[in-house]
């Protein structure tokens, strides 16, 4: 296993120095590949699986199957598309503005995870152009997690290709799933959206000033739902993210840059972590 | 708006967002400050989305079946079980409370 513990152990600095070795040693760099090619594997399926949730969620929530599946094959970016749907299924049509600014807002991390995989990825238009499709939480984390150039990049193609397949095939199971079901509520289905959240919310909360920046927004969001138009709520509290991040607010003055991709690498390291 | 259109037009802008990191120099990630504020604003925006799909009916605010479920969610996670367990828990939970009568 490489070192999880450490998330400055895998930045830039030591792809550099790993891909400039000339006496780096081919054998052992054949056997990092397959080593990110299995984990790859074991994080795709763990994911892919809860495409299903996404599918009978975004059908819940007023999407037909056509849209829910465009949005997995488009969008392809998990947490976006559940606040997509859920933004819709509280608000309808009229929230549709609100849905777009929430998904686009949670996707913005992904500008750092493609400024993390570029040097990877190396050149080409193509071949950036659908590295930019796959990069996601699950298979920036797992590439960064690698040491040599080659374990990176076997690493982010395997995970982020193997995520995109098996999560549209879950995503049309879950929505023709949720087709059949019919009221949403008798399922907990409504209750099935919040808990997804919030698991994804989990493993971002390792410090005081991420929980502190949350429990207001989730205050905050609630307290604002009465007055402002559904959708809006989470907007504004999202307001309060961009004034303690910009202020570093409840933050150590000499806090270390924390990798953005390290939350998503516990959470896809978990599901299969568990299994016997 | 359509649903369509939205769908449509949110789908762009993420791809959009993916490609940003692929042009931009490396090197702004170096500042911290940009670095936080995105990670901060991931963690509000998810915190926000929980408040509002537990507590929020359209524009009310009610405590019915998803609160316990989304309890039950939280223990399970303390418990480091992964998503699929926790998100089926937390329908189940509802499902059940909702069956038998003891929550709306």
């Amino acid at each position: 296993m490489p070192d999880w513990s450490d998330p400055r152990g895998c930045t830039l600095g030591r792809l550099d120095r790993v891909s400039l070795d000339p006496t780096f040693d081919d054998a052992h760099t054949a056997g990092e590949a397959r080593r990110a090619a299995r984990e790859g594997l074991g994080v795709a399926l763990a994911t892919s699986a809860y495409g299903i949730s996404f599918g009978a969620l975004a059908v819940a929530s007023g999407l037909d199957v056509w849209q829910t599946c465009a949005l997995s094959l488009l969008m392809f970016t998990g947490g976006s598309q559940f606040a997509f749907a859920g933004v819709v299924g509280a608000g309808g049509i009229a929230a549709a503005p609100a849905a777009i600014a929430s998904a686009s807002l949670l996707g913005v991390r992904n500008i750092a995870y493609g400024m993390r995989m570029s040097p990877v990825i190396g050149t080409g238009f193509w071949r950036r152009a659908a590295a930019a499709q796959f990069t996601i939480d699950e298979s920036t984390a797992v590439s960064l997690a690698q040491r040599s150039t080659r374990a990176r990049t076997v690493g982010f193609w395997v995970t982020g290709i193997g995520i995109y397949i098996g999560w549209n095939l879950s995503t049309l199971a879950g929505a023709l799933l949720g087709d059949v079901l019919g009221d949403p509520r008798a399922y907990g289905l409504d209750a099935a959206a919040a808990a997804a959240f919030l698991a994804l919310l989990w493993p971002r909360l390792r410090a005081r000033q991420p929980i502190a920046v949350g429990i207001a927004a989730a205050v905050l969001a609630t307290m604002l739902t009465p007055v402002l138009m559904p959708g809006l709520p989470v907007i504004v509290a999202a307001l309060v993210a961009v004034i303690v991040g910009w202020t570093n607010w409840l933050g150590a003055a000499d806090e270390p840059l924390v990798e953005p991709d390290d939350a998503a690498l516990r959470r896809a390291q978990e599901p299969w972590e568990g299994l016997p | 708006m359509t649903m369509w259109t939205a769908v449509l037009v949110a789908s762009v802008v993420c791809v959009a967002l993916k490609t940003l990191g692929y042009l931009v120099p490396p090197r702004w990630l170096e500042a911290p400050r940009p670095a936080r504020t995105a990670d901060l604003l991931t963690v509000a925006l998810l915190a926000a989305l929980v408040g509002v799909q537990t507590f929020g009916a359209g524009q009310a605010i009610v405590v019915d079946a998803r609160l316990p479920a989304v309890l039950v969610a939280a223990g399970l996670l303390l418990l480091r079980a992964p998503f699929l367990v926790v998100v089926a828990a937390a329908a189940l939970t509802a499902a059940l409370l909702r069956l038998w009568g003891w929550a709306a």
